[in-house]
């Protein structure tokens, strides 16, 4: 067995606390099956994700299986199953840029990262999403990561903006270190 | 009793069934993949079963249609054959084509669909969806191959038949729509084994028994 890190055990604790929540939250609905969507949008409009743990609880209140609840949650697009990751990239696939190979710098943040689109990496760092238009064609194609728009992305500038937040990070860390040295 | 002509030959048939089981138990072959007898209310999601009625200027899909009383249909027309053709071409560009290798060949529903209307298994205007070769493995005793997978949706309804709450249902959309055991893994466990109808109604093999 692998030994628990303290990443883990934050990472359980909150898990904890969020299925907490839920139940509060399941308390307030009916139990009826066209409180379905209500309950998921609730749900994830307060821990911003859909676990499968808190899939398995609503199928539970409702009474319906959960491979069932899986199934509507998984249709939408609305609803996310990862947590929402610090820097969260979104790529676009509107006309122009999926004309311009959008779906290949989708792609490469795919690979870069080692995850898919809606997905989040396992450090919380990135999460992908894919979005259409959002109103820069000229610029095509564009990926937005937090607030900043990335024009005329190409795979090379991909490989740039992941190194530019990695450096950021470990600045930070050392920041951090040498402040605690201090102390 | 209600009697009707399906080319040009008159059948008789129970009052109340669909025009597919009434052709079906006739000997009239009409394709179809997502029907079965104890549905209510057949999907129809296949397109293949379609038939010419007359007074209905469009064909129409027999599975969904009740017999009456001298009803007049004809299942081989230029129009039925071509819609059923794109239709199969359609399914067959999203299914991996590897018969050799499939436990289901010769028993096959899309073998035998092919043949009927003398479609080859190759696709010529259309090309093959590309996807990863995965084997779904989450369930304890079934597997389940998205690649052959030509979501029917027989599975569903006879797991829900059997089991009152499915274990498997649809998951996703469009191209990625997939079967799924989400969440059922522990409940599986104790009705699955002794069960697998999912499994023998799969007409093209994607659902397995897992070997032990």
């Amino acid at each position: 067995m692998k030994k628990k890190t303290p990443m883990d055990n934050t990472a359980e604790i909150e898990q904890e606390a969020m299925l907490h929540d839920i139940a509060s939250i399941l308390r307030t609905f009916v139990k009826e099956i066209s409180n379905l969507i209500p309950i998921l949008q609730m749900i994830q409009e307060k821990h911003h994700y859909l676990s499968p743990r808190a899939l398995q609880m609503v199928a539970k209140h409702l009474k319906m299986s959960s491979s069932e609840v899986y199934g509507v949650a998984t249709f939408y697009n609305q609803f996310r199953f990862y947590p929402p990751g610090k820097h969260q990239i979104k790529v676009c696939l509107g006309t122009a840029c999926h004309v311009k190979g959008g779906d290949i710098i989708l792609e490469n943040f795919e690979r870069k990262l080692e995850i898919k689109v809606g997905e989040t990496t396992p450090d919380r760092e990135f999460s992908i999403d894919r979005v259409a238009c959002v109103g820069c064609c000229a610029l095509a194609p564009v990926a937005i990561i937090d607030d900043t728009v990335n024009g005329h992305m190409a795979p090379s500038k991909v490989e740039g903006l992941i190194l530019g937040f990695d450096i950021e990070k470990e600045r930070e860390k050392r920041e951090k270190q040498q402040s605690e040295a201090k102390q | 009793m209600a009697r009707l002509i399906v080319d040009n030959k008159q059948i008789e048939t129970d009052d109340g069934v669909t025009l597919l089981q009434a052709c079906l138990d006739n000997e009239i072959y009409i394709p179809n993949l997502c029907y079965l007898k104890e549905m209510d209310n057949p999907p129809g999601s296949c397109r293949l079963c379609l038939v010419e009625i007359d007074g209905h200027s469009q064909p129409i899909t027999s599975c969904t249609v009740t017999v009456k009383e001298g009803m007049v249909i004809r299942t081989d027309t230029e129009h039925v054959r071509r819609l059923q053709r794109t239709a199969f071409e359609l399914l067959l560009s999203v299914h991996r084509v590897d018969c050799k290798n499939c436990p289901a060949n010769r028993k096959c529903e899309l073998q035998r669909i092919a043949k009927f209307l003398h479609f080859g298994l190759k696709l010529v205007r259309l090309d093959q969806l590309e996807r990863e070769t995965t084997v779904v493995q989450d369930h304890p005793c079934l597997e389940y191959v998205p690649t052959r997978c030509v979501l029917c949706g027989k599975c569903v309804f006879v797991c829900q038949k059997k089991n009152g709450q499915a274990v498997l249902s649809f998951a996703k959309r469009g191209l990625d729509t997939v079967i799924s055991f989400f969440g059922e893994e522990d409940k599986a466990t104790a009705t699955c084994e002794e069960c697998y109808a999912c499994a023998e109604v799969c007409p093209v093999a994607a659902l397995l028994m897992k070997e032990q």
